[in-house]
């Protein structure tokens, strides 16, 4: 770095140093104000159509008011459901591999492929579930849906089990081995036990992720108008239906879209939230 | 390390013995081997996704590719029942409103994150954080809602007539033909509010990384505060903030929902950022459940790929410029 000593003078540095610091102030407000409209809007368009036939009621033909999205929101549970099922083990799996094996090659080789997974668009993995899963069979599925997004959270979990279990003091683990523990005991009773709150708050985290996504779930649970618990047939999902109903031409339908918005972002924040709290209960600060 | 601790002798003590001899010591080696091998698998797995996913990809690219080679990515026809397929205007959408988005976000995300790490009163900094935090929480069908119907009319009957007729930018052709609303400008600017908060966050990690030392001898040697930032801090995290913004164009790359329901969909490429266009992302979202034959799909796939090509080429420089800083912040 080379030094360069400044010609202008004291005043004229410091005028300069004030403005911008100003200005980053004002590039943090504006920051933070997008959050702010959006979240405004939301409430605003989003509150007034909500009632409890939202909740309790199918979607209903264009033209006739009222219609609710309980299937959608049946759909959106059994999906994070079905990506809970296959990504929380392997994720957690995963995360224990790299943590204890932190230093050997396959460890960062996998930590970083977990990283590239990770940046992959959403609509890239909906196409490879679709040519892996939906076109052999030749039929849209929940369970396919379930799987792309169980993609999308395994690199998230596994990054997020691997710090917490890093954070297990090596004295507890050299405690339980001393008392003759084995290393799988240990690794199963003792470390992970302790880690296992850290690891509820990713695995929490993650599934706040997923809950939004829409692109992976075009193309392999693509949407149902009726009530379906069925692993094998296409399936309705939050998402999706904002998305059907926010590009129609029709008023009611975009009234829905922006309750349902509103219930999905209410979705994600709350749990987002909820593993917030239980982190910042845990390590007595804000621990991200 | 524990290796060696099994290694050494048993201790003096004889009623040690017998538990170290017991045959749960014998049936724990092989639960030891069990649990390392089932570990290993579950971390396999990672690698072994990503080699299916690309290999799924690629062979359903295959057709498309072949028959066209090069020209995919030159040709501007796209014409399905003619059977003649070039992405070139979805890759350019993708490119420029990327780009775009990075230039306006940019700024805003490093002052944010400088006020956030540097200026701000403690008591400040973990709220306004997470408000910025909070921005990446927002799915994307969400803004994409939002883009239809707020920033695209605001767009149609404010901004775009203000630029073009106000500021006379309309004899530009970056600014040209009529306002539509949903256009290339729409989409950056959706982009550009989405990719903040990661481009933000990293970078507020890489100003927390840089020594206190660092601060204090700029200070020491009589600079202002805006010269400390500017000639002792950045220089330092340089590389991380740049790897922090390639991150954040990442993200905008491969963003698909909210860019599909603002930027027109148009097969055209344009230098008028009020022109409506397409993106590879969008692309694929628009066309793929209807395409119609063999031939059509293929070409989605290979727009897929390239798409897919792109994002691991940007997200492995970003990765490499990040690690960097880090291991610079270790030694």
């Amino acid at each position: 770095m080379t030094a360069r000593v400044p010609r202008r003078s004291i005043r004229a540095r410091r005028a300069l140093s004030a403005s911008m610091v100003a200005l980053t102030v004002v590039a943090a407000l504006l920051a933070t104000l997008p959050l702010v409209f959006i979240l405004a809007l939301l409430l605003k368009q989003g509150a007034g159509a909500l009632s409890w036939s939202f909740f309790s009621a199918m979607p209903k033909p264009v033209g006739e008011t009222g219609g609710g999205m309980a299937n959608a929101l049946a759909g959106t549970l059994m999906l994070l459901a079905i990506a809970s099922a296959i990504g929380l083990p392997v994720g957690i799996g995963a995360g224990m591999y790299l943590a204890e094996h932190r230093g050997r090659p396959l460890a960062s080789l996998v930590r970083f492929l977990s990283d590239v997974l990770n940046g992959l668009p959403s609509i890239v993995v909906g196409i490879f579930a679709w040519q892996f899963l939906v076109r052999p069979v030749k039929h849209f599925s929940a369970l396919a849906g379930g799987i792309a997004l169980a993609v999308m959270m395994i690199p998230l979990v596994s990054r997020a089990t691997e710090e917490m279990i890093r954070l297990v003091p090596d004295a507890l683990r050299e405690a339980a081995l001393a008392l003759g523990y084995t290393r799988w005991r240990t690794s199963l009773t003792v470390v992970l036990r302790t880690a296992l709150p850290g690891i509820v708050t990713g695995a929490l985290v993650a599934v706040a992720r997923i809950a939004g996504e829409t692109a992976p779930l075009l193309f392999t649970a693509f949407g149902n108008q009726f009530w379906s618990t069925s692993l094998t047939q296409p399936v309705s999902a939050l998402p999706l239906q904002i998305f059907t109903y926010a590009i129609s031409p029709y008023d009611e339908w975009h009234t829905l879209a922006w309750a349902g918005a509103l219930v999905l972002l209410a979705l994600v924040l709350v749990i987002s939230l909820v593993a917030r709290v239980a982190t910042r209960a845990r390590f007595g600060h804000g621990h991200d | 390390m524990f290796e060696r601790g099994w290694r050494t002798d048993p201790p003096p003590s004889s009623s040690i013995r017998p538990a170290l001899a017991s045959p749960s010591l014998h049936g724990a080696s092989i639960g030891d081997r069990v649990y390392r091998i089932a570990t290993a698998a579950f971390a396999l797995s990672i690698p072994l996704l990503l080699v299916l996913l690309g290999i799924e990809v690629a062979v359903a690219a295959w057709p498309a590719l072949k028959q066209f080679h090069l020209s995919f990515l030159t040709s501007s026809e796209w014409d399905a029942v003619g059977g003649r397929f070039g992405a070139a205007p979805a890759i350019y959408g993708t490119i420029v409103s990327s780009l775009l988005a990075l230039v306006i976000a940019t700024p805003l995300a490093v002052g944010a994150a400088i006020f956030l790490s540097e200026f701000a009163p403690v008591w400040l900094r973990q709220p306004v954080a997470f408000l910025v935090d909070l921005l990446a929480a927002i799915p994307s069908v969400v803004y994409g809602l939002w883009g239809i119907f707020v920033l695209v009319p605001l767009l149609r009957e404010q901004v775009m007539p203000f630029l073009a007729d106000r500021l006379h930018l309309g004899g530009t052709p970056f600014f040209s033909g009529p306002a539509y609303g949903p256009s290339m400008l729409a989409a950056s600017l959706i982009l550009a509010i989405m990719v903040l908060p990661y481009i933000s966050s990293v970078t507020r990690e890489v100003l927390m990384a840089v020594p206190r030392s660092q601060r204090e001898a700029a200070l020491a040697l009589g600079a202002t505060r805006w010269e400390m930032i500017w000639g002792a801090v950045l220089p330092y995290a340089s590389s991380g903030v740049v790897g922090g913004v390639i991150l954040g164009l990442g993200r905008a790359l491969g963003e698909t929902m909210a860019v599909t329901m603002v930027i027109g969909n148009r097969h055209e490429i344009s230098a008028s950022l009020f022109a409506p266009g397409y993106t590879m992302a969008s692309l694929i979202a628009n066309e793929f459940s209807e395409a119609t034959n063999d031939l059509h799909l293929s070409a989605l796939m290979a727009v897929g790929a390239v798409l897919l090509a792109i994002t691991l080429l940007v997200n492995i420089v970003a990765r490499w410029l990040v690690w960097r800083v880090q291991r610079q912040e270790r030694a």
